[in-house]
């Protein structure tokens, strides 16, 4: 029976995170697909309070929240750091990954899907909480520094699954004009080692949002 | 060379008073500086540019921000006394996601008891807050701190709440002893920690606080 296993769904960049940190350890896991509109008695059980992927199990034990499970990660096992030693760094690190999780995402999200004069304010705002990242990204290869760490990891939807989301909805924000610095981190954020077998097929990811946009549509939708 | 240690803070905020706690468990000598929210000082837009909101605990010239990470920051740096976070990894992944948990699952609920008006909001904002203390008392569980044996993180991120509760109990019109028996015996028996009696603010004065807003923008 495999000691560790991961409970995700391919299209999530919460869950593609987990497999990346995983992968950068070398830590051998067992993976479950989870379908999101009909959750299993496993993922309820793992995860009771918010019922989402992704869910760590290792050696039966439970560990929720995509941040948390890195963290998790990096102390258990030797490999790659993925946070780094000092404290200050570590405090930045986390701070980054709180604000791109909780301050960016939902506008740039928004700024796609939402209609009329929402969509446009939510363009915005998403343009205006950029312009931090782009300043953190300034002078750096990577979050990390040399090696890709928590931050870029944790950056995926602004790496990878955003680029797909504004193409498909026609939509101008994060441009190599406005945004030099970090669409060069995306570029070689998608083609590293670690990142690029770690994401979704493009077309298969670009079908899913279109689904989402279909009036009608009745499976599952990430909560924005 | 000594540390030179600077917070920057409100004395009603729920999330600076954990740093207090954290500092306090850490016999760390440092500088409060009270913010004013509607005049925000230089100092303020200079170490949080992205948020401009406290708690802020600049150490050594180097500003750390957000509640919960500043807390992390400080029991890293001062790990050899007090230690808030377990040891094991997996112990600490439990406390971290039960900090979460709370950030994410009370202060919101408890805003829509304070500042919506008598109807529907109020009261989902009522039941959300209840329910989130009842599975945090059940978490505690027979121990004397989320912890354990000894005062923790998971202490650190709820225990300022108590500070506000009789805001919520008065403005919502409910008793939390009466649906948490046991989580107000276990913030009772914080309260009896100086670190935590000395950092939150009085709760009278809040609650009077939060009743002269609400009159002034006319919340019924």
């Amino acid at each position: 029976m495999a000691e560790v296993k991961l409970i995700g769904a391919w299209f999530s960049p919460f869950s593609r995170r987990v497999e990346m940190a995983l992968k950068l350890k070398g830590v051998e896991y067992e993976y479950i697909e989870e379908d999101l509109s009909n959750k299993s008695p496993l993922l309820l059980k793992y995860n009771p309070i918010h019922k989402k992927v992704p869910v760590l199990l290792h050696n039966g034990k439970p560990i929720a929240e995509s941040s948390i499970i890195i963290e998790y990660i990096d102390e258990t096992w030797e490999g790659p750091s993925i946070l780094p030693k000092d404290p200050y760094e570590r405090a930045m690190a986390r701070f980054w990954v709180k604000f791109i999780d909780e301050k960016c995402t939902v506008p740039m999200w928004k700024a796609c899907s939402s209609p009329g004069e929402e969509g446009e304010k939510a363009k915005e705002e998403a343009a205006q909480l950029l312009k931090f990242v782009e300043e953190e990204i300034k002078d750096k290869k990577f979050f990390g520094g040399d090696n890709i760490g928590l931050v870029d990891i944790s950056a995926n939807f602004i790496g990878y699954w955003f680029g797909i989301i504004q193409e498909l909805m026609g939509v101008e924000l994060l441009t190599k004009e406005k945004y030099p610095n970090l669409c060069e981190w995306i570029d070689g954020y998608i083609n590293h080692s670690f990142v690029k077998d770690n994401l979704p097929p493009k077309d298969k990811m670009t079908e899913v949002f279109k689904a989402f946009t279909q009036p009608g549509y009745s499976g599952y939708k990430p909560k924005v | 060379m000594a540390d030179e240690v600077i917070l920057l803070d409100t004395d009603f905020s729920i999330f600076g008073m954990r740093v207090r706690v954290a500092l306090a468990e850490k016999g760390i000598e440092y500088e409060y500086r009270e913010e004013d929210l509607a005049n925000k000082s230089p100092l303020l837009l200079e170490m949080n540019p992205v948020h401009k909101k406290i708690p802020v605990l600049i150490h050594n010239k180097k500003p750390i921000c957000e509640s919960l990470i500043i807390v992390q920051y400080i029991d890293e740096v001062w790990k050899d006394k007090s230690p808030l976070l377990p040891s094991d990894p997996y112990q600490r992944a439990q406390s971290r996601f039960w900090a979460d948990f709370i950030d994410k699952k009370m202060y919101m609920p408890g805003r829509k008891i304070l500042w919506t008006p008598k109807g529907e909001e109020k009261e989902a904002g009522k039941k959300e807050f209840i329910e989130s203390l009842k599975l945090l008392e059940g978490v505690l569980g027979e121990k004397p701190y989320f912890g354990g044996e000894d005062f923790g993180y998971v202490d650190v991120a709820l225990i300022t709440f108590y500070s506000w509760f009789y805001a919520y109990e008065t403005i919502g019109e409910f008793s939390i002893e009466q649906h948490c028996p046991k989580l107000m015996e276990w913030a009772k028996r914080c309260m009896e920690r100086e670190s935590v009696s000395k950092s939150l603010a009085d709760p009278h004065k809040i609650c009077d606080t939060v009743l002269m807003l609400r009159k002034k923008h006319g919340v019924e």
